[in-house]
This record gives C-alpha cells, structure tokens and sequence, in this order.
C-alpha cells in the first residue's frame, strides 16, 4: 500500500492562512490503513484547524468529508457540493489524490496535508517499511523476494557493500541490509552460487528515470 | 599500449606497496604536493581518494594530475555515489587524457555520512557494474550503452574488497564477482583482525582467486587509542579487536607502538601465500610511511625503463 504521514499542524496552517472555508478531504484506502488520511484523521485535523484558527483570532469554518477512493475519479462527485463550497480543499490522501483532486476539480485548489512516504506494508504495529520503488522491472525472482533496489540503500544489484555488518546496514543500525537478508535466505535454500553471477548494469528507463510513465492496455481501453 | 608502474611491480612478482592521500577540503595544490614528496619514492602509486566518507573534498582525477606531475602514480578512486554512468564514463576518458592509468572502482560511503547529507545517492551503477563498464571500455573499446570509442584506452582496474563486512560467508564470493567482472588488482580494507583476514584468505585460495589477481592487504598505523576505538565503533565495515588497542594502551609511547603494529603486519602479510603487497592508508600521518616501507624491508622500490 501507499504509506503516508500527516504534514505537521503548523504547515497545514500556514498553508491555508489566507481561506476561511476549508474542507478537509480523507481518503478511504491505503491511507485510512496506515492511519494517517481516512475518516478519523480527517476529523481531527479539521477540529485541530478550527482550534488553532479560533485561538488566533481568526477563525475558520472547516468541514470534513472522505471518499472511498480519492484516486478515481469517478469517487470524487461525493464531495462536489462541499468541494465547491469550500475555499480551497486539504487533501489527506497520497500525491496521486491530490493530483487526481486538481485533475477533477479544475477550477478549484486541492493542496496536500500529507507527505507521501512510501511503498510499503506494515511490519508490526505503528511501524511500517518499505519496499517497493515502482522501478518497472521487478527482479525478486533473483534474489529470493527481498527487493534490492527498494531496501538497500545504495540500490546495488551485486551487493553487499563493504559497509554491512551484522545484519545491518551502514546508514543505520535502524535498517536491516537488504543484502544481508538476501544472502542469509539464498544459504537457506542452497543458492548462494546464484550470486556468482555477475548483474549488468540496470536498465532504469522503465523507471521514474525515463520520465514520467503512462501504461496503456488497448485490450481493456474503449 | 603502455603499462602503469604499479602493474609492472605486481607482474614482476615483486611485494607492492601503494599509499594513499587524501585531496584537500579545498583548492590548495601546495597540500596534494606536499604529502605526493612524502610518499615519492616509497610507495609504487598513490590511491586518491573520492570524496572519501562522503565529504566533499578535491577532485580525486585533478589531484591525481598534480601528484603525477611530480613524478607520483596516482591510482584515482571512483565511487558510485556522486555520478551516473555518463558521468563515470567521462572522467575516465578524461583521465586516461591526463595520463592516470590506475583506477579503482569503489561503491563509495552513503551520503548521509557526509557533509551534504541532503544530497542524492546516484548509484547509477554499482561498483561491480562500475568493474565491467571500465574493463568493457578498454577491451572493447565500447561505452556501456554500445556506442565505439574513437580511439583505444589503457586502464589498470582495480577493486575493493573487505574481509571485514558481513555477510563473511559471502565475502570471498564477492572478490570473485569482481574478478569474474574485471578486476586487475584489489586492495583490501584496513586489517587489525588479523585472525579473520587469514580466514578470508584460506577461502580466497580455495576459489583458486590469488592466481587470477593480485590482493593488495589494507594496513592503517594507528596513532593513537582514541583513533582505535572510534574505528572500532564508528566506522563501517570495520573490525579492531580489544588486543590491539590494549596493546596501544599499555604502550608508553603509542604512535609508536601503532608503527610497531603496522610493521609486524606487514612482515606477517608477507608470509600468506596470495597477499601481493600492502597498501598503505596513512592518511593525515603521511610523514610516517618511509619509516614503516623500511622497516618493514620494502625499501628501495623496484624501478622499471
Ligand atoms: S549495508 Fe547493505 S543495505 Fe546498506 S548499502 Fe550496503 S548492501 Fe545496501
């Protein structure tokens, strides 16, 4: 899923410090897993904006409202009446319902209240990790489904670095080394030979790298 | 096609030593010329660094121009960090141009270590990618992405290798895929846990890698039991038993014990059967190396043409 993280209180207001009608928008997916952009957050950050509006001196009139889906269009007409009543939206799903926001509803502004931090899954409760940067060749089939390119810090395809010691990785004794993980599993299933081969070196134009990317399936378009 | 001088002292069988200098965090040549006359003579090249730990120093290739002026080879270090492959691919070409012909490809520190820790690791390659490339450029004369150089290069590949990092299963595995991609010469990372470098070796043996290149053993001499210890603690990769810096500790004079390390190290080195020679990291304590090549009985070094 798509991790995120609300935007800190005060950003959120310095952003909005001009409106006076705000609509705090949820989302009812990823975000409302991870706890940062559904329903509830959505509520509180309204309320939490009110107070801090009110105690200024400058109050501000804030509704709150979630979509099932804030990345599809077609979910967003739910909210078409307090959107257009609203100064400006506070969206608190990822960077893609922000944008589809700005996309649906053109004439007004949609602005994030949350940073997008990752592909990821949850490890245990409250703590999530990522692992997948939608590089656009998945190589998990070479190196036992743990993905390099996402958890070791330095994206190597022939890892480990000379920096990994005790599981862990250089940068932080808080990350495991992906390559560590990798090795340790390939002994477990009598593969380590697998990392003799030497990779080439990555192809990163399916990537972000190759610029913005589209995917079109003309078997499913109408 | 003409040989580096470190090439020829490995193929003539002959124990190498290689140092190490550090560029300046700033433009002063004075400083690289300074510590290149110290090393002159005592050392068959000299590794610069590229913006080691991730600080932002000198270039390494610049810095290689000015030591290699004074009549000092210069090995130039090239990570993985800071540039792409056009990037890569162009600093060879141009410091081949300038007449360095050692060059050793490392994946370099994560910039988070560094003083520009909000800066983006480019990790376009990785140091094994960053192998095959140069050797591809040279054998093949060809760019990564196909396209023929104009004109051939002569380049003497090197490559790291650190017996120190886990997992220590892999770490032999590791030198072979940087053999099986082109390496020249490897130089290791700095060896205290002597025990474990000989377990490193005995496995490098096995897989037959001594006979395919020459491993360079990593010595730092030791200044003090503070530089110990925050080796032992801070630095990645790294391993400093407790006996070495007791050691230190209960010497009265420890710059001097540290020399005494380094050099029955170095005579230890000697006797394992694949290690080539010694490469020297005394970086801010350049002035300590002649000392330690003689005492070690590696001076004079050998003189080629
Ligand atoms: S320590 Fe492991 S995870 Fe960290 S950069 Fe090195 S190989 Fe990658």
């Amino acid at each position: 899923m798509i991790v995120g993280e609300r935007k800190p209180l005060a950003e959120i207001l310095k952003a909005i410090e001009p409106y006076k009608k705000v609509l705090i928008l949820g989302c009812g997916e990823c975000v409302t897993v991870c706890m940062a952009g559904g329903d509830k957050e959505a509520r509180e950050t309204a309320l939490a904006l009110s107070i801090a509006r009110r105690k200024a001196g400058n109050p501000l009139e804030v509704k709150s409202h979630t979509v099932e889906r804030q990345c599809e269009f077609e979910y967003l007409e739910s909210a078409r009446q307090m959107v257009e009543e609203a100064d400006v939206v506070v969206s608190l799903a990822c960077g893609v319902g922000v944008q589809t926001m700005n996309m649906h509803y053109e004439d007004k502004q949609t602005l994030p209240g949350l940073n997008t931090t990752f592909m990821g899954m949850p490890v245990e409760s409250g703590v999530w990790m990522e692992n997948c940067l939608g590089c656009g060749s998945c190589v998990l089939e070479e190196t036992m489904g743990i993905c390099p390119i996402a958890r070791c810090s330095k994206s190597m395809l022939n890892g480990p670095c000379g920096g990994s010691q005790d599981g862990k990785c250089e940068v932080s004794k808080d990350i495991d080394c992906a390559w560590h993980l990798i090795v340790e599993r390939m002994m477990k299933f009598n593969k380590l030979e697998q990392l003799q081969e030497v990779k080439p070196p990555k192809d990163w134009t399916p990537s972000h790298h190759g610029g913005p990317r589209k995917m079109i399936r003309e078997d499913v378009k109408l | 096609m003409t040989k580096s001088n470190l090439q020829k002292v490995l193929e003539s069988g002959i124990f190498a030593v290689t140092g190490e200098l550090g560029p300046p965090k700033s433009a002063e040549r004075e400083k690289v010329e300074h510590h290149a006359k110290i090393l002159k003579g005592y050392v068959d090249a000299v590794n610069l660094t590229d913006n080691q730990t991730a600080i932002v120093r000198a270039s390494s290739i610049a810095c290689g121009k000015i030591i290699l002026d004074l009549g000092v080879e210069p090995n130039i270090q090239i990570t993985c960090r800071d540039r792409n492959r056009i990037g890569i691919q162009s600093d060879v070409l141009g410091a081949v141009a300038l007449g360095i012909k050692n060059i050793l490809c490392i994946q370099g520190d994560h910039a988070s270590f560094g003083n520009e820790p909000q800066a983006k690791n480019v990790n376009d390659l990785d140091s094994i990618n960053l192998i095959s490339t140069l050797k591809k450029m040279r054998d093949e004369q060809e760019l990564l992405g196909g396209d023929k150089l104009e004109a051939p290069i002569d380049i003497f590949i090197g490559a790291v290798a650190n017996p120190f990092a886990d997992p220590f299963e892999y770490r032999a595995y590791r030198l072979a895929k940087k053999v099986a991609a082109g390496a020249d010469f490897i130089q290791t990372q700095a060896i205290y846990d002597m025990e474990r470098f000989e377990r490193w070796m005995e496995k490098v043996r096995e897989l037959g890698l001594h006979k395919k290149v020459p491993i360079l053993a990593g010595i730092i001499p030791l200044k003090s039991v503070g530089a110990a210890r925050y080796m032992q603690k801070n630095v990645a990769g790294m391993i400093v038993p407790d006996h070495i810096i007791d050691r230190l500790k209960a010497a009265e004079d420890k710059k001097a014990e540290g020399v005494n390390i380094a050099v029955e190290m170095i005579k230890h080195l000697q006797t394992i059967e694949g290690v080539a020679g010694v490469h020297i990291m005394a970086v801010a304590w350049e002035e300590i190396v002649p000392e330690i090549v003689k005492r070690a009985g590696l001076y004079p070094r050998p003189k080629f043409d």
